[in-house]
């Protein structure tokens, strides 16, 4: 996401906004006709208030936004059918040049080292402990190609390819009836999502890009590919996975964005 | 209070109920949600703008993506659950036959001409002209596309038919800006037509 969706505004009305509030506010004392104020309540200065900082920052209705955002997620996890597909796509159609995206500029894309990385197992599983990209490859391969949806609104169709974490989770015998599995990835991105996601058939741990080893910008050394769920869920650069009934959060959410983030 | 004004008072207390409380109330909240859902949608809009400009950041509600994405994803459940109260009721009072039909395209051009010539009369705000009704029933068309646009938006995987109905994600894209955009159009015009027979204000504020 870009910087204009990284940066919370600053905070209170700006000088003109409290002007025009003033002014309306003096309009509807003064008179004593109620047509005056009819007339005068729709004015700019009324409206105004809607878009000023002072609402959105003020605590009450950033917590109530909160809890809605949380409700929300309960509706989302209703509303999710672990057996409906997203739709796949020939390979005609995918997307060139696939987009890079991240929090930061290209120039600052982790660089993980083949040989030596080891990804981390832990949490909630009967077989924790650490597993190399050439063990991954072994497993069991599947691929893909979904539309990757941007919480921004754009879309762009890829191509994947890597192991069924359904598979993998009951592999290193996870315990199914958790509530959450967690990232943690090269570049301080962390991410978690529910359970039932998880094991959807089209989530898939990815390896691959376009029939390519997972490309330094895509992500490598994995990629956890969801078409269920918004791209900001999709974390790249993983480095450890883990079971938990404990809520990790994730590096946007953190911020205000939807845990569920379900398409 | 003199004669004159007493008098003038019983005569508004025995005016007949134009719009009843219940009419009165879900306009209210759903003119608050609609516009909560544009001016957030907007910056949405902006995150990734699909025709050549961006709204300014300055009339979009939310203050960046994720404080847009909460107002739009709280103020739906006020749009679509007092959406379905109102249509709920119009449809159990009766009252959506009474006031909207019938819907006569040629009376429709009769009623917009003399409008435009000043002609149109509005002695009695129960009774809508066949703009009017056009224009409303309209409204609440483009309002429930705004919602089924916005679900294949939100849950493009869960709502399949809905998805395959709008002609896929990217179109839907489309389709939720250009029935917001007709719903933006129908407001302003919606508001000047209340200016010019402020009398309508009146009557959905007070009833009668």
């Amino acid at each position: 996401m870009n910087q204009n969706d990284r940066i919370r505004p600053g905070t209170g009305l700006s000088r003109p906004d409290r002007q025009a509030l003033a002014k309306d506010a003096g309009r509807l004392l003064r008179g004593p006709a109620r047509r005056l104020f009819l007339r005068r309540g729709l004015t700019l200065g009324g409206l105004a208030m809607l878009t000023g900082c002072s609402v959105t920052d003020s605590e009450t209705a950033e917590s109530l936004l909160m809890a809605v955002s949380r409700f929300n997620d309960r509706v989302q996890a209703w509303l999710f059918d672990p057996q409906r597909l997203a739709p796949t796509y020939p390979e005609s159609m995918i997307t060139r040049p696939f987009p890079f995206n991240a929090y930061y500029g290209i120039e600052r894309v982790p660089l993980v080292d083949t040989a030596g990385f080891r990804l981390k197992v832990g949490g909630r599983v009967r077989q924790p402990g650490s597993w190399t990209l050439e063990q991954l490859a072994s497993l069991p391969q599947q691929q893909q190609v979904t539309r990757h949806i941007c919480v921004e609104g754009w879309s762009a169709i890829g191509q994947w390819g890597g192991v069924a974490f359904a598979h993998f989770l009951n592999r290193v015998g996870a315990d199914l009836t958790s509530k959450y599995v967690g990232f943690k990835c090269a570049d301080d991105y962390y991410e978690s999502i529910d359970m039932p996601t998880a094991l959807h058939p089209q989530t898939l741990l990815t390896l691959t890009f376009g029939g390519q080893t997972l490309p330094r910008q895509y992500g490598f050394p994995m990629k956890l590919r969801m078409p269920t769920k918004l791209g900001y869920k999709n974390p790249k650069h993983i480095v450890e996975i883990f079971v938990t009934n404990d809520y990790p959060g994730g590096y946007w959410e953190d911020q205000g964005y939807n845990w569920f983030g379900g398409s | 209070m003199t004669t004159a004004s007493t008098s003038s008072a019983r005569q508004l207390a025995s005016a007949p109920v134009v719009q009843p409380v219940w009419v009165r109330v879900t306009h209210w909240l759903n003119a608050l949600g609609a516009i909560l859902m544009v001016l957030s949608g907007w910056r949405i809009y902006n995150a990734s703008p699909i025709f050549g400009f961006r709204f300014p950041d300055s009339i979009t509600l939310g203050g960046w993506l994720a404080g847009a994405l909460q107002w739009h994803f709280a103020a739906m459940w006020l749009l679509a659950i007092n959406g379905i109260v109102y249509l709920l009721l119009n449809a159990v009072t009766g009252r959506a036959r009474r006031r909207f039909l019938p819907l006569s395209p040629r009376q429709f051009v009769a009623d917009l001409g003399a409008a435009l010539h000043g002609h149109l009369s509005h002695d009695d705000p129960a009774r809508y002209n066949a703009v009017q009704k056009a224009a409303y029933v309209g409204a609440a068309a483009l309002l429930v596309l705004m919602v089924v646009s916005g679900l294949v938006l939100w849950k493009s995987v869960q709502f399949p038919l809905l998805r395959t109905l709008l002609g896929g994600y990217e179109s839907a894209r489309v389709v939720h800006f250009l029935a917001m955009s007709a719903l933006v159009a129908f407001f302003v015009i919606h508001v000047v037509m209340v200016v010019r027979v402020p009398r309508t204000l009146r009557t959905m504020l007070v009833g009668r």
